[in-house]
């Protein structure tokens, strides 16, 4: 039989002015188990907590009840008074007559009597509670971030400058992803290049980071503090240790046709290639879809011209296995194809762009040497016309409903910065709202008309229609309430962005979670925006939602922050409301593995003593240190072998019987 | 393969070349069109109110008709085909629209859009294979350039159609390869050509059906070939200048040697 | 809106089983629409007005015979609004009234040439008469 302590909180006026706490008090004083029942003004001062410290010792109780407010408010503080004075921290129970009670109601008598009625669930509770100890694991003190683009490059440099170890896999043969793409940055116009490639460097030349390019993630296993991930690297048919990055293979091999995905297949480039001029690592590749000597066993050509002797055709691919104590997710994002918005022509005419290829155009090391020239026929634009909203904010299938967020910003950056190069050109921008809000968004928009005279008109192009070497595009002009029609030289589509296709599959190796449009779902939205509901993953940049530079930046630091407030620990607590399986009643059903968000429930054969007998049953078992008690499987569970420490079937029957009683 | 074939008004008076042709085509292919019996008109255009069942009970009696005799509906003019492919549609996914059609029916069994809706140039693609189709062809009609004039009505809403991507669609232009001729691309070849609005106002018919065949032409189009004889009368009889236009039917039995 | 608009505005929605809310004020609907210079209200005010219940004033003009049922705008709306059907429903409201037939059979011989295809006519039928 448990000796039970109940403290009832004013909580100042806030519970006191609308429940009768002295008759509360008195009316609990009568349960089972309750050996002492007190009131105080504010149970969480320090006065209060000694009153509870003082019970504990005086009436030797072994559970404490605190009617006061919400759990998530105070519970630990209650716990960890309870503690101090001797008692296991999970004999304490709050019953929330505040959130739950008093600020809802009006009515004194009825607020009173539904606090009791809260304070006799919450007693009848403690009656079943037991001691639970939280269990330890070590922190294996490295991390692992995968995406190398701006993103994972700052997260892994603030988890490096704290000393810790970390991991970069990037997909692609150099790491840089889309901001390398860039030509400018908004709203200051700073070379994404040069404010880029130092990160870069600064990452490669970093002694705490080890950068695994034209690398993938292959498997995750594991639990927080202690993840083992296998990590492929893709065979590039170069030895790193021995390329020098000269780039002379680049300029001597024969299959001139391959398209440069850097420049978004805009130029061509080598079967052999170095992404772009700052790549990191500065290593060559083989294109094995175009290379000839892969495809046939003829060529040869840049092995010969190799001084360093790094080609090796033979290469495949190799594993690495390593341990991470945390993972953070910066897969980024890519623009839609706007193929499936035929009413654009972009399939028709090469000079409707997206606005990548766009940003490509008037990269000094793009395709056109940062000359802005048409893609059909070189010649120099007079009339280009923009088009925001592409694929944003559309919920047909082809579209996506949110908004992108980034394209007001750029569309204005790219109107801005073709007025200033190039004056002679009249630039419009069809825009459905113009959505600016950032420091110094809004004036820099606004800069882009009145200083440069970029015509902003409110409505949608409806259709593009290439007319000899024109575009004619057809438009809504909603303010003149008139259809409108301009002969343009290029047209600019501002795509949607999505999360990269890598996403998904690598959400289901973390058993993290994912909303309907592929973005990581973060702990919660405001107040854990980082973190992952699983423990031990977390979000930097774009994959958990569309972000511009500045915002990408700050939440990968925000994410290493996190990484480094939990590798700098030698081990973990665990939460003791884990589920566990009795293995008697388990019948094997795997209903509980299915519903587990986690991946916490594995099932295994196992050897049993029945009536002198060994019989080998099929049977579940729990990974405490991954299960984050969300009781799903208790649910699921047929056989009724599923149940929740803290929160078990018994518990929450004994506190519904008490409120129904 | 036998279709239950649903010709339409315009094909027994007006049109009779795309239906006479479509059904020379079809024998020399190895497929039958055999004419629903006392087929009724669809009405042109389908009726759009949600309150509207009863300019919807021709389209169903048609495809009631092509269920009970065990068959695929096949259509060729192209405002049948939208017609009915969009009250078959609302037969199958409108519990209040096909609740309403049945009880006025009063069929022994209830309709619920089980018939399938073929346009003829569907057949052609998913049952001959435009690969066969080229096998088959006797005359090819080399070095003619020919623009494919879509529409609208085989197009859109695409969600019920799913004839084809209604943005940017190469059905007919597939088609136009395989009969051996050049097919031209032009963007306004899914822009409409007036319909029925050239009774009501006469210029727009006229101004968009010149939209269509300038920009055809200027893109090197000899003739145009279309599915819809109202589509023909716009871009024979509203447009200016002389710009050939044939059913796509015309020309498919003129490449296997039936015409 | 006062009582008499909210009764239209609803019969519309019946009629029509459309939701003029979902509309994002983008204007694509008349930057797409190929009767657009021909009609006193485009497609996207026609939406508009919808929503905000002035649905005679829509009814007393005659932007909806020009309407060619291309589905252009219900293709190409980017939040599944289909304009057309609130032009169809506006057009039925005004031709279920009595006297209302816009296009009558005494006029047919007037319009009809030598080529014009029944298809037209009926067509035409179905959208201009109850």
């Amino acid at each position: 039989m448990q000796r039970i302590g109940v403290f009832v909180c004013w909580c100042g006026s806030n519970i006191a002015g609308t429940v009768d706490v002295h008759a509360v008090a008195e009316a609990l004083k009568n349960e089972p188990g309750v050996v002492f029942s007190t009131d105080y003004q504010y149970m969480c001062s320090e006065a209060g907590q000694k009153i509870i410290k003082d019970a504990v010792a005086e009436h030797r109780l072994t559970g404490v009840v605190v009617c006061s407010c919400s759990p998530r408010m105070h519970e630990a503080t209650f716990r960890k008074t309870a503690q101090a004075a001797g008692l296991n921290p999970y004999m304490v129970e709050i019953a929330n007559i505040r959130e739950q009670c008093s600020w809802i109601h009006k009515d004194m008598p009825e607020g009173t009597e539904k606090a009791i009625i809260l304070g006799k669930a919450a007693i009848a509770k403690v009656n079943l509670n037991v001691p639970l100890q939280a269990g330890e694991s070590p922190v294996t003190k490295r991390a692992l971030v995968i995406g190398g683009g701006i993103a994972g490059i700052q997260t892994a440099l603030d988890i490096a400058d704290a000393g810790f170890e970390v991991d970069i896999v990037e997909k692609e043969p150099t790491i840089g992803g889309k901001m390398a793409q860039l030509d400018k940055t908004f709203p200051t116009l700073d070379c994404a290049a040069c404010i880029l490639t130092p990160k870069m460097v600064d990452a490669a030349q970093h002694e705490k980071i080890t950068i695994y390019s034209y690398s993938e993630v292959e498997e995750v296993k594991g639990f927080v503090g202690n993840f083992d991930v296998k990590i492929k690297k893709k065979a590039r048919y170069v030895k790193p240790e021995l390329c020098t990055g000269c780039g002379l293979c680049t300029e001597k091999c024969p299959q001139k046709k391959v398209p440069n995905q850097f420049n978004l297949g805009m130029d061509n480039r080598r079967a052999i290639y170095i992404p772009f001029a700052q790549a990191v690592p500065k290593i060559a590749t083989i294109d094995a879809d175009y290379c000839t000597m892969l495809k046939t066993g003829k060529c040869g050509v840049c092995s010969k011209v190799c001084t360093a002797k790094a080609i090796d055709y033979t290469q495949k691919d190799e594993y690495v296995q390593e341990k991470y104590g945390a993972i953070v997710v910066a897969t980024g994002f890519n623009p839609i194809k706007p193929d499936k918005f035929g009413e654009y022509s972009y399939n028709k005419s090469k000079d409707v762009v997206t606005s990548l290829e766009y940003e490509r155009l008037m990269n000094a090391a793009g395709p056109t040497a940062g000359t802005l020239l048409r893609p059909s026929d070189g010649k120099h634009p007079h009339t280009i016309v923009f088009v925001q909203c592409v694929g944003s904010r559309d919920t047909r299938s082809c579209g996506k409903e949110y908004c992108s967020k980034i394209c007001c910003m750029y569309t204005a950056k790219h109107a801005m910065l073709t007025r200033e190069k190039y004056p002679d050109t009249e630039v419009y921008v069809f825009y459905i709202d113009v959505r600016t809000p950032g420091k110094g968004f809004d004036e820099f928009y606004r800069r882009a008309v009145e200083k440069y005279g970029v015509h902003y008109i409110k409505g949608m192009v409806g259709k593009v229609t290439p007319q000899g070497d024109q575009l004619l595009v057809q438009a809504s002009d909603l303010i003149a309430g008139e259809q409108m029609t301009i002969n343009a030289d290029m047209v600019v589509l501002a795509t949607a962005i999505e999360p990269d296709k890598s996403a998904r599959p690598l959400a289901t190796m973390l058993t993290a979670s994912m909303d309907t449009n592929d973005f990581f779902t973060e702990a919660h939205p405001k107040l854990r925006p980082v973190e992952s509901p699983t423990a031990g993953v977390f979000l930097s940049g774009v994959c958990q939602g569309p972000k511009d530079i500045p915002e990408t930046v700050a939440q990968a630091g925000a994410a290493a922050g996190k990484v480094i407030g939990l590798l700098c620990k030698d081990k973990l607590l665990g939460n003791p409301c884990v589920a566990s399986s009795d293995e008697m009643l388990c019948n094997g059903c795997s209903s509980c593995e299915k519903v587990c968000p986690y991946g916490a429930i594995t099932y295994s054969d196992k050897e049993f003593r029945i009536a002198g007998k060994t019989v080998v049953r099929r049977v579940a078992s729990v990974n405490p240190a991954v299960c984050q008690g969300c009781g799903a499987c208790t649910v699921a569970c047929p056989s009724g072998a599923m149940d929740l420490k803290g929160f078990s079937n018994r518990q929450i029957m004994s506190e519904v019987d008490a409120i129904c009683k | 393969m036998v279709f239950s074939y649903y010709p339409g008004c315009t094909l027994k008076t007006k049109a009779k070349q795309l239906d006479e042709y479509a059904r020379r085509s079809a024998e020399a292919l190895g497929f039958s069109l055999c004419e629903i019996p006392d087929w009724q008109c669809c009405g042109g255009v389908y009726p759009l109110a949600r309150d509207e069942v009863a300019t919807k009970l021709s389209s169903v009696r048609a495809l009631v008709s092509a269920r009970d005799e065990g068959r695929d509906v096949v259509t060729l003019c192209s405002a049948c085909h939208h017609v009915l492919k969009r009250v078959n549609d609302d037969m199958a996914n409108d519990e209040e629209i096909r609740n309403k059609a049945n009880n006025y029916m009063g069929l022994d069994v209830p309709y619920a859009g089980e018939t399938k809706v073929y346009h003829f140039l569907e057949i052609l693609r998913d049952k001959i294979g435009f690969d066969k189709l080229k096998e088959a062809v006797k005359n090819p009609l080399t070095g003619k350039k020919i623009g494919a004039y879509y529409g609208c009505m085989l197009l859109r809403p695409g969600k019920v159609m799913e004839f084809d991507d209604p943005g940017d669609p190469g059905i007919i232009e597939d088609f136009i390869r395989a009969i051996g001729a050049e097919p031209v691309d032009y963007a306004n070849r899914n822009e409409c050509c007036g319909g029925y609005v050239t009774l009501e106002a006469k210029s727009l018919a006229k101004a968009k059906s010149n939209v269509i065949v300038n920009d055809a032409v200027a893109n090197g189009a000899e003739m145009l070939i279309t599915a819809c004889p109202l589509c023909m009368y716009n871009l024979t009889k509203n447009a200016d200048g002389e710009l050939p236009v044939y059913y796509f039917t015309e020309l498919l039995a003129e490449a296997l040697g039936v015409k | 809106m006062n009582e008499k608009n909210q009764e239209i505005a609803q019969e519309l929605e019946r009629i029509s089983g459309t939701d003029a809310k979902k509309c994002m004020r983008c204007g694509k609907c008349s930057a797409t629409c190929p009767a657009y210079g021909e009609m006193d209200y485009m497609p996207h005010e026609f939406v508009y007005m919808a929503e905000k219940g002035q649905i005679e004033k829509l009814m007393e003009s005659d932007a909806f015979y020009r309407c060619m049922s291309c589905f252009a705008c219900v293709e190409r709306c980017p939040r599944q609004v289909e304009p057309t059907n609130i032009i169809e429903a506006v057009r039925l409201l005004k031709i279920r009234q009595q006297g209302q037939n816009h296009l009558k059979p005494e006029q047919i011989p007037a319009l009809l040439d030598e080529d014009l295809p029944q298809q037209a006519i009926v067509s035409a039928f179905r959208k201009y008469s109850k």
